[in-house]
């Protein structure tokens, strides 16, 4: 089938891009700044037989991915920061289990009620604070709208590999910018469903999947396991963008999702009057690209981290540079957006303050 | 000698022992539980989805499919499995009265009403019996619990839930009952009750509540907990079939066409321009 | 004649038993079993109808009851 380009906004994209990716159950709870991907999943879903259902809250709709994923099917949620936060218990039930399901996160202001526009205030949430106990998420984040399409079937992908919830962590502007997009063809991989709960088979040993094991013994035995796949994870996927680094730009900023594309027209624009400014950018957010973000830290003299937080992602940074090089930060929150002047003029300042 | 089985541990148990206190009722819900399933043929059909409380282990004594479900969320992770399997799988949830109707009110409300083909069994002992014998959302009024040392004031804390007759409000349940373990009599009368939720399951929501014994908790001895049981909890939690096929629900909200507000609704209905 | 087969090892000498057999032939025995209960023993079996009341009413399922099937007699 030849590719079609077409238009279309963020939060439908995703939408489209994870029915293509195979799934057919979507459980939600509406909240802004997400509610068109419940939307467009309400009214497509039915057409190709699968099933939209809206839950009572965030709390029930992560159990029916528990249910859902239990029984072996390709299922997804998408929320909003608080209501994602929400969902941390039930997430964590599902790493427990070794249920696999997609959650997407379009992040909006926090802390509390906080505001419906656009930050990036989750990055702790998704990659520390989801859930309680001994676990890992794989988050992905995209840029463009193109690479959130692209980001749905690799999502599911992941989690049925590693039979762990996986997370597509976005921004409000992801969300509600139009682009251009190609559906990629639909993946060839095929996963064992053998543990899924569907009726046990006679003769057989039945299924059961649970994340309680009483025994401390047994329990530290089965978080062990857990941790293999988390160090596998951590070996191999492990996604970054090095962007203008190939002149070892004396700055580096580093920024994902939105920001990143804000922080790609500043370093244009400095760039343009002579200022060496690179961008690193992490796709995947947890595991955190620490190998590839190793590898500039001596070239570099100064890291930046942008974020419209009020700086959770630069830890990350801090922690792979080790206090080798200065690591500074800047950010709006709130849901305030930082603008390509604001970034230029900030990485003057820094550069000036360098001495270069 | 030729003989007959007049009784015999059915085969959908597993050789597992209960891990329950003396006395306590919940091995003969799992028993007649694992019996309905034996007696349909449907266990290479049937999914389990298991509570927190003391029933939490339910997967090691019900030989079927399980998934574990966090406090309250049964009626969620069984919905999930209902809306995605054959239709031909049975679903059922196994739930106390702290999971069920504290904590995971809102999930059984909503469950039962979408009209989940799923069925609840319902175990309302009076009291939260895994973590030591603490007050529950069915506590009866001036029933001493370690967090009701003076006993429920329904003043401080309300009165005890009958989830039965909350249900019953609903449109969309197909079958509710209430039945109860304290004798043999009612036993074999709360597997009926079992066999019809179970056989009406795929038609819709059915639910069935099973009054039970709690000893430890309520310092009772076994026997006399039955009838403490008798004496104290049938008053207030009545034993009643409230829904089945030919007793009807309450008035459902007709359906209107005409209700749909918005212009791009599909197939929405043109209205012929009047005046 | 009827038969009550007792899985000692599962019961935990709740008495539910005894009290639901009509014609009152459970009784605990003196024995400790596996886990420290005194399970039930039966008596005077013969006097057993198979009515599997205590069947029914044991939480453990450690009983199981079998009745007899008397030979017709005049073929």
């Amino acid at each position: 089938m030849a590719q079609r380009r077409m238009l279309m906004k963020g939060t439908e994209a995703i939408a489209e891009a994870a029915i293509r990716a195979g799934c057919h159950h979507f459980f939600g709870y509406p909240i802004t700044p997400q509610n068109e991907i419940p939307e467009y999943m309400s009214r497509r879903l039915p057409q190709v037989g699968g099933v939209y259902l809206q839950a009572e809250s965030e709390v029930a709709a992560i159990n029916m991915l528990c249910g859902a994923g239990a029984a072996g099917v390709r299922v997804m949620t998408s929320s909003s920061s608080p209501g994602v936060a929400l969902m941390s218990e039930g997430a964590s039930y599902m790493v427990g289990g070794e249920l696999p399901a997609v959650i997407v996160n379009i992040m909006r202001g926090g802390p509390g009620l906080g505001d419906i526009q656009p930050s990036q205030g989750d990055y702790d949430q998704m990659t520390r604070g989801f859930g309680h106990g001994d676990k890992h998420f794989i988050v992905l984040a995209p840029s463009t709208v193109q690479e959130a399409v692209d980001m749905m079937a690799l999502a599911f992908d992941l989690a049925d590999e590693y039979r762990n919830p996986c997370v597509v962590l976005g921004d409000g502007l992801i969300g509600q910018m139009m682009e251009p997009v190609t559906f990629p063809e639909p993946s060839e991989r095929t996963f064992d469903r053998s543990w899924a709960a569907t009726g046990k088979k006679p003769g057989q040993r039945r299924n059961i999947l649970r994340s309680l094991f009483l025994d401390p013994e047994v329990l530290e035995k089965h978080v062990e396991k857990l941790f293999e796949k988390f160090k596998v994870m951590e070996l191999k996927e492990q996604r970054y963008e090095a962007w203008m680094m190939d002149d070892a730009p004396p700055v580096v900023i580093s920024a994902y999702g939105t920001t990143a594309r804000i922080a790609k027209s500043a370093i244009r624009e400095l760039r343009a009057e002579g200022h060496r400014v690179g961008l690193f950018r992490p796709i995947s957010a947890w595991p955190f690209p620490v190998d590839g973000l190793a590898t500039y830290v001596e070239q570099t003299r100064l890291f930046l981290g942008i974020e419209m937080s009020m700086g959770q992602m630069v830890e990350d940074v801090r922690r792979v540079v080790a206090g080798r090089r200065p690591v500074q930060f800047w950010g709006r929150t709130g849901g305030m957006v930082p603008t390509v002047e604001e970034i230029v003029a900030q990485v003057k300042e820094r550069s000036a303050a360098l001495g270069q | 000698m030729a003989e007959q089985v007049a009784f015999k541990r059915t085969s959908v148990l597993t050789d597992d022992y209960f891990h329950y206190c003396p006395g306590c009722t919940h091995g003969v819900a799992h028993r007649l539980v694992a019996e309905v399933i034996e007696e349909m043929g449907i266990q290479d059909r049937t999914i389990g989805v298991s509570p927190v409380g003391c029933s939490v282990l339910a997967y090691n004594y019900l030989d079927v499919d399980f998934v574990e479900a966090a406090h309250g969320r049964a009626p969620a992770v069984a919905t999930g499995i209902r809306r995605t399997l054959p239709e031909d799988r049975y679903v059922f949830t196994y739930q106390g009265d702290g999971d069920l109707a504290s904590i995971g009110m809102a999930e059984i409300i909503h469950a039962a009403n979408r009209g989940e083909k799923i069925t609840v069994i319902f175990i309302n002992n009076a009291i939260y019996g895994m973590t030591g014998g603490q007050m529950a959302p069915t506590t009866l009024p001036g029933m001493r619990t370690t967090t009701s040392p003076n006993g429920r004031d329904t003043g401080l804390c309300g009165h005890p839930i009958r989830m039965c007759e909350l249900l019953d409000t609903l449109v969309e349940p197909k079958f509710i009952a209430r039945g109860s373990l304290s004798s043999p009599k009612l036993i074999l009368k709360a597997k009926k009750l079992l066999r019809q939720a179970f056989d009406l399951q795929h038609s819709g929501f059915t639910f069935v509540e099973l009054l039970s014994t709690c000893p430890t908790g309520w310092g009772l001895t076994p026997d006399n907990s039955l009838a403490w049981l008798e004496r104290n909890m049938v008053p207030f939690f009545p034993m009643e079939v409230f829904r089945e096929p030919g007793k009807m629900p309450p008035q459902a909200t007709p359906y209107h066409p005409d209700l749909k507000v918005r212009d791009d609704a599909p197939k929405a209905e043109k209205k012929t321009e009047e005046g | 004649m009827n038969r009550v087969e007792i899985d000692g090892d599962r019961c935990k000498a709740c008495g539910l038993c005894i009290d639901a057999c009509n014609k009152h032939l459970l009784t605990l025995s003196s024995d400790l079993n596996a886990k420290g209960y005194h399970p039930i023993e039966i008596h005077d079996v013969e006097e057993c109808s198979a009515c599997a009341l205590c069947g029914v009413i044991c939480p453990e399922g450690s009983l199981a009851v079998y009745k007899e099937i008397k030979p017709k007699k005049g073929g």
